[in-house]
């Protein structure tokens, strides 16, 4: 048992599932604003890394990591609510080119804002967990109490955001805003308010993610930080389906895993590549993702 | 009572409503009649706040509703069952009358079990996806989450599109109970003059934008100028 628990294909597993779930839950902030309001948030893992640096570096500098965590993510709620506001809510209706460049510039803008306020140095965030692997008869597990701790957190998350769509009425006003906006204000709903709370919320699950890859001391905070880990939550989505939340959830760990065997086994290099040969090989066999039922569509 | 005074509304050059005035008697049915392109879906829509008129007023008793937004006219008492329905089809049939009742202010337990009793194959379906409804079914539920708030206004529009004769009776016999008994006042549009006139106390005809009649639906009924020309009805 000890020797499988330490072999090498169940590290690369249990590595890629920690990746993994960074990857999902970048996904899933992209399908929480995809399902809603039909824009791809290029921006949203510079919003998440200006959260994190609210959290860790200017308003809470000296406190610890979990009030910074919390600041970061009242941070990601009010970047989102405002990003929707001041920039989104001119661009429903609008020609599809027109947020996709609204949002590519929103995150050039928020880079080298972050980069001119905080500078390009890789800042150390604290950590609250050890990143040294478990031992098992003195060999290493390829998994530490911080992996536990991102597996955990992301999880948890997840089965939030799912309880709250599924199981509360605020949840049930969220989707038929985002299914069906018209009866929906028939019935009362004030879209406009659910448009501003999924974007919201997207931000803040993207403030979750932003922190938990700055808090890695492999990673740091810096003004792109996020840019690596949001090409492959981008893929996991668009492999997914950018209607699944499931999708985003499961494509994120597949993708996860594969791109570690890759890594492992041909070269760290052919990780880029591999992942987008998945995605256009996705987008040529299901282009509307693999978790995507072709009537989740707006009614 | 619903009172619509010069209503005009325009979309772009074309002019889709031009000085519509009538009103709708408090507990009885007004059928709004008309062929394709006469305005009537617009009508509704103007009624309930999706479009904004260019002239003209709409109001509630001593409401004014013009000007308001659809999520706070809904809130007055006006329920809109738009055409083709609208139910949310990945919505389960109790997921979209959970969405009708939040603005009820009755609990909702109560609230569903009054429209489980009005329509039983709703109760029956409960679980089901509304996409797996038959167009009968979808009308009952669209009928019924509009109903859940309770309104004292119901805007139906077009409910017997696509259905069979016989499910289109039992529908208009539905609206007409609903109205007896609990004292709602209904704007029925409908192609199928034939059966909203039946059922209703008056008929309002629109012809490219323009009130061409609005009487008693009897007299509406038996007017073979209007049944001709207006309404596509032989004798």
């Amino acid at each position: 048992m000890s020797s499988f628990l330490t072999s090498r294909n169940v590290a690369d597993v249990l590595n890629g599932i920690t990746n993994g779930v960074i990857y999902s839950l970048v996904a899933l902030s992209l399908v929480l604003v995809w399902r809603s309001t039909r824009i791809l948030n290029f921006a949203q893992g510079a919003m998440a890394m200006i959260a994190t640096y609210v959290g860790f570096a200017a308003l809470a500098p000296s406190t610890n990591y979990w009030v910074s965590m919390a600041v970061a993510i009242v941070a990601g709620l009010v970047i989102g609510g405002l990003t929707e506001r001041v920039i989104v809510r001119g661009l429903y209706g609008k020609p599809e080119i027109n947020p996709v460049v609204a949002m590519v510039g929103f995150l050039l803008v928020l880079e080298s804002v972050a980069a001119a306020i905080w500078s390009t140095s890789s800042r150390g965030l604290p950590t609250p967990f050890s990143m040294v692997d478990w031992q098992l008869n003195h060999k290493p597990v390829a998994m530490s109490p911080f992996a536990l701790y991102e597996i955990v957190t992301a999880l948890v998350v997840m089965i939030v955001i799912a309880a709250l769509f599924q199981y509360t009425k605020l949840g049930l006003r969220l989707r038929a805003a985002a299914i069906a906006p018209e009866v929906s204000r028939l019935l009362g709903v004030r879209v406009g308010r659910m448009l501003t709370l999924g974007w919201m919320l997207s931000s803040a699950v993207g403030a979750v993610t932003a922190v938990l890859v700055a808090s890695n001391y492999f990673t740091g905070l810096t003004p792109t930080a996020m840019d690596g880990v949001f090409a492959f939550g981008f893929i996991a989505a668009a492999i997914g389906g950018l209607d699944s939340p499931v999708g985003a959830l499961l494509s994120g760990i597949s993708l996860g895993i594969i791109l570690q065997f890759v890594g492992d086994y041909l070269n760290s290099n052919a990780i880029i590549l591999v992942a987008l040969g998945m995605l256009i090989v996705s987008l040529m066999v299901r282009p509307n993702g693999v978790f995507t039922r072709s009537a989740q569509r707006r009614v | 009572m619903i009172r619509v005074e010069g209503l005009s509304v325009a979309y772009g050059a074309v002019q889709a409503l031009r000085d519509v005035s009538f009103s709708a008697e408090t507990g009885a049915i007004t059928a709004v009649l008309g062929a394709n392109g006469a305005g009537k879906t617009t009508l509704l829509r103007t009624i309930s706040g999706l479009v904004t008129p260019r002239s003209g007023t709409v109001s509630l008793d001593a409401t004014t509703l013009t000007g308001e937004r659809p999520e706070d006219i809904v809130r007055r008492g006006v329920g809109h069952v738009p055409e083709g329905r609208g139910v949310i089809a990945e919505f389960t049939v109790e997921e979209n009358l959970r969405l009708g009742a939040m603005i009820s202010k009755v609990t909702l337990r109560d609230a569903l079990s009054q429209q489980y009793e009005w329509f039983p194959v709703l109760g029956e379906r409960r679980k089901q996806a509304a996409a797996t409804l038959s167009g009968g079914e979808r009308q009952m539920l669209a009928m019924a989450r509009a109903l859940i708030a309770q309104p004292s206004v119901l805007l139906l529009d077009e409910p017997s599109l696509g259905l069979a004769p016989l499910v289109t009776a039992q529908l208009m016999h539905t609206v007409s109970d609903l109205c007896t008994s609990s004292g709602l006042t209904v704007i029925l549009v409908e192609q199928n003059a034939k059966s909203a006139l039946r059922i209703a106390k008056r008929a309002v005809v629109l012809y490219l934008g323009r009130v061409v009649a609005d009487d008693v639906a009897a007299a509406v009924a038996e007017d073979d100028q209007l049944r001709q020309y207006y309404l596509g009805m032989v004798k």
